[in-house]
């Protein structure tokens, strides 16, 4: 731990460039927002007006009362504070985003029972982009800012750059999510997958984003530390390639400036391969680079090894990144897209299997002289499940790119199933295993509250994504061959609707593993909240200790 | 050469110039040919801009979150040309901003579902899909049944002409009244010009429609999927449109 050296002047933080330009960009927005409040013709544009003239409010009620609290700020110390609002919101928004991804899971199961012929909201159409984000950029971005704020102190033992920056960053990003999640309730969407969010909200995020940016970037510079560390060139990346895909993607032309609804830019085949482009680095960058940094950072740490190859890893972190902005044509197989470009894509799809392997590869190799602790330390244990999952799951989508797999498995709930085996088992795990470490680091605990409630999450969960993945890779080979069936005399052998109606059993079958894996999560949050409180499992630590008491490496400055 | 990877590991500013070298090269070199070669879209005649009404429905389209469902995009397979027609051309999404090709087929494929049913029937399927077909997931959509906004779908439309839609003058003045004129309203009696601006459009799609629905709008634009394109001039061998 930094420790505080009698810093110069440790004064209330005021008139600082920082608070400035925050108290700048809250007072220009609450009177933007003002003015379409007034101005709007529309009911749930003015709502959204509302909420953003809110929360800015807030946000400027937050900086007075900051500013006047006349606590002193010790530059030299790591802002962990903002790491612990951060788990806080990651486990909120998890649990959020999996219960809604239930609900959708059942509402397809029995259609009958959970549809609302007169509340559009509470329909699929609506809540499934809500349960989309929700677990992307809800739960995974909370990860992601969480854990980069921390690793990144670490790694440069210097403090987050900027002041409130990071704060404004933190809660602003949260805004964001509010607001896109209420619009998608309310039909507000430009309808790109995984790009929802209209005009505003998107100008709102880039915002948001360079200021992220400008908070890791800060902190890169004033490091103490001459080497930036693997997991901080994969955040960069990640950072920076979301930064442009945005951009890129959501370009629209907006009805007026008071109304949400807007129309892309593009039209067409080329707004398809840019959403698509968009849509598949959001894996690549988003649920990929920003996770493998968590690993990078979480699995040494908690097994106490260096990373496997370091030489493994600059090969891994450039090749990955080059290759996976290539591949997103190969969600536009036999479509209306030129084959050449569906070409490229296939062959860049496949090529990514070798550097996706290769970091799986250093992950798991970095237990080497460590690997007992797979059965005594289960977040361990979870890590490694999840970069296993990272390798099940990128070598199946190569094989899906392929495009004679891919004229089989496109449109099915296979897909369905491939990139939840991905985001469950990979981005989940990973971030359940760097929520139980940050949990026990930051709140500085000896152990976390139970070692056995993460054996509980870590078998029902898993139980719960085996259950998730292989229904749906029946559901979804048992459709598409459906769709392709001949009878005797060369006629299409099943109506669209026996092909849907084949699927019932599956469609229970996920529902109930969505759910088993979300009841992991619940047990998790309440581990989390007793090993925070500081609290012990009593059981646990009276007859025997276990085997592995790993010393709480806050302890210990960042080598 | 890893050796000098080093210098990359000490200084920002060359990793951020590197990492952003590095991404930007696969989307320029796959994105960029798209805008200019010129065989990407198809030469055929009959593709042109939504009317107001379709236009509506569209966007209640995209409001309910429809492309979550159903695609909008056939592929040259045999089983999908069979079951449901034509596979899809570049040409028939040219003015769709955003494209609704969808990538999941929890339903049916919808780009050529245009005159495959009935306006009736649409309206019995959207108000209760289950009464026509009993082994469908399908939410119900009764409540679209209610008014149509359509005070700013002239605005709507002069947003798609900035982003390239040939929406003639004309068109953007009469876009109310042709939107009623559309779906049958009582109270748009001059026909005067609607032929000309929407050439082989009869008006009106719903007789004696007293309140435009949201219902009408998206049925209006249900209809028009995949019955635009004039297939007569399509040259299935010229080398331009074989991809």
């Amino acid at each position: 731990m930094a420790t505080s050296v009698s810093s110069p002047n440790p004064g209330p933080n005021t008139g600082s460039i920082d608070t400035t330009f925050v108290a700048a960009v809250l007072s220009v927005g609450c009177l933007i927002f003002y003015l379409v409040a007034a101005y709007t013709p529309e009911p749930a544009m003015q709502v959204h007006a509302f909420m953003f003239l809110a929360a800015f409010m807030l946000g400027g009620a937050g900086m007075l009362l900051r500013a006047t609290d006349g606590k002193p700020v010790d530059p030299a110390a790591y802002n962990t504070d903002i790491v612990k609002v951060g788990v806080a919101a990651s486990a909120f928004w998890g649990v959020v985003g999996f219960l809604v991804g239930c609900v959708i899971a059942f509402q397809l199961a029995f259609p009958e029972l959970l549809s609302w012929e007169q509340h559009g909201w509470l329909n699929f159409g609506r809540l499934r982009p809500l349960h989309t984000s929700a677990v992307i950029f809800a739960f995974g971005g909370s990860v992601l800012l969480t854990t980069s704020f921390y690793v990144v102190q670490r790694t440069t033992r210097a403090r987050l750059f900027g002041g409130v920056l990071p704060w404004f960053t933190f809660w602003g990003y949260q805004l964001f999510i509010v607001i896109a999640a209420t619009g998608y309730l309310m039909g507000i969407t430009q309808s790109k997958e995984y790009a929802e969010p209209e005009w505003y909200a998107d100008i709102w995020l880039t915002i948001i984003w360079v200021c992220y940016l400008l908070v890791f970037l800060g902190t890169l510079w004033k490091r103490k530390e001459p080497h930036i560390y693997v997991a901080n060139w994969f955040f960069l990346a990640f950072i920076v390639t979301v930064a442009m895909l945005h951009i890129v993607n959501n370009l629209a032309m907006p009805v007026s400036l008071f109304e949400s609804r807007s129309y892309s830019l593009f039209a067409g085949v080329q707004d398809a391969l840019t959403q698509w482009w968009y849509g598949h680095n959001a894996v690549g960058f988003f649920l990929t680079a920003g996770f493998l940094a968590i690993m990078y950072y979480f699995i040494p740490k908690r097994v106490e090894r260096p990373v496997y190859s370091y030489r493994l890893s600059i090969v891994h972190f450039w090749s990955l990144i080059f290759i996976y902005i290539w591949a997103g044509p190969h969600h536009l197989h036999y479509t209306a897209l030129p084959e050449w470009a569906q070409t490229l894509g296939m062959t860049f799809s496949i090529m990514l299997w070798m550097p996706s392997w290769g970091g799986m590869i250093n992950g798991l190799m970095t237990l080497s002289g460590a690997w007992d602790k797979l059965r005594t330390d289960p977040v361990v244990r979870m890590m490694v499940v999840s970069v296993a999952f990272y390798g099940m799951s990128t070598f199946e989508g190569p094989l899906m790119s392929v495009r004679a797999v891919n004229s089989l498995s496109h449109y099915t709930e296979w897909t369905v199933g491939h990139v939840h085996s991905g985001a469950l088992g990979w981005v989940g795990y990973i971030s359940f295993g760097a929520l139980y470490c940050l949990t026990q680091w930051v709140w500085k605990r000896e152990r976390l509250y139970s070692l056995a409630l993460v054996e509980w999450h870590f078998w029902i969960s898993t139980l719960g994504i085996l259950l998730y993945i292989t229904s749906m890779w029946v559901a979804g080979i048992t459709e598409g061959l459906m769709w392709r069936a001949y009878d005797e005399y060369g006629f299409l052998q099943f109506s669209f609707i026996q092909t849907v109606e084949a699927k019932h059993i599956y469609y229970i079958i996920r529902a109930v593993g969505g759910t088993f894996f979300l009841i992991g999560v619940l047990i998790m949050c309440f581990n989390l909240w007793k090993t925070a409180r500081g609290d012990i499992r009593q059981a646990e630590v009276e007859p025997k200790p276990l085997p592995t008491p790993a010393p709480a490496p806050s302890a210990a400055p960042a080598e | 050469m890893l050796s000098k990877h080093g210098f990359l590991e000490r200084h920002t500013g060359p990793l951020i110039a590197g990492i952003l070298v590095v991404v930007s090269i696969g989307g320029l070199i796959e994105i960029a040919p798209l805008f200019y070669l010129e065989n990407t879209i198809e030469e055929v005649d009959g593709v042109r801009p939504y009317t107001p009404l379709e236009l509506a429905g569209r966007d209640i389209y995209i409001r309910e979150g429809c492309y979550n469902c159903h695609s909008q995009m056939v592929r040259p397979l045999r089983d999908e040309v069979e079951r449901y027609g034509h596979y899809s051309l570049a040409a028939e999404s040219m003015y769709d901003h955003p494209f609704q090709w969808g990538s999941k087929r929890t339903g049916p494929d919808l780009a050529r579902v245009g005159g495959k049913y009935s306006d009736d029937w649409h309206r019995q399927h959207l108000i209760d899909p289950r009464s026509l077909v009993p082994g469908s997931i399908m939410p119900p959509y009764a409540f679209l049944d209610r008014p149509l906004r359509h005070d700013r779908i002239q605005a709507q439309m002069k947003a798609n002409q900035r982003v390239g839609v040939p929406y003639t003058e004309a068109q953007l003045v009469a876009a109310r009244h042709d939107l009623q004129m559309q779906a049958g309203s009582p109270w748009a009696e001059d026909y005067s010009g609607f032929e000309e601006r929407w050439p082989g459009i009869e008006p009106p799609m719903f007789a004696e429609n007293e309140v435009i629905t949201e219902m009408d709008a998206l049925i209006a634009y249900l209809q028009v999927l995949g019955t635009m394109v004039d297939f007569s001039t399509y040259e299935i061998e010229n080398v331009d449109n074989q991809r």
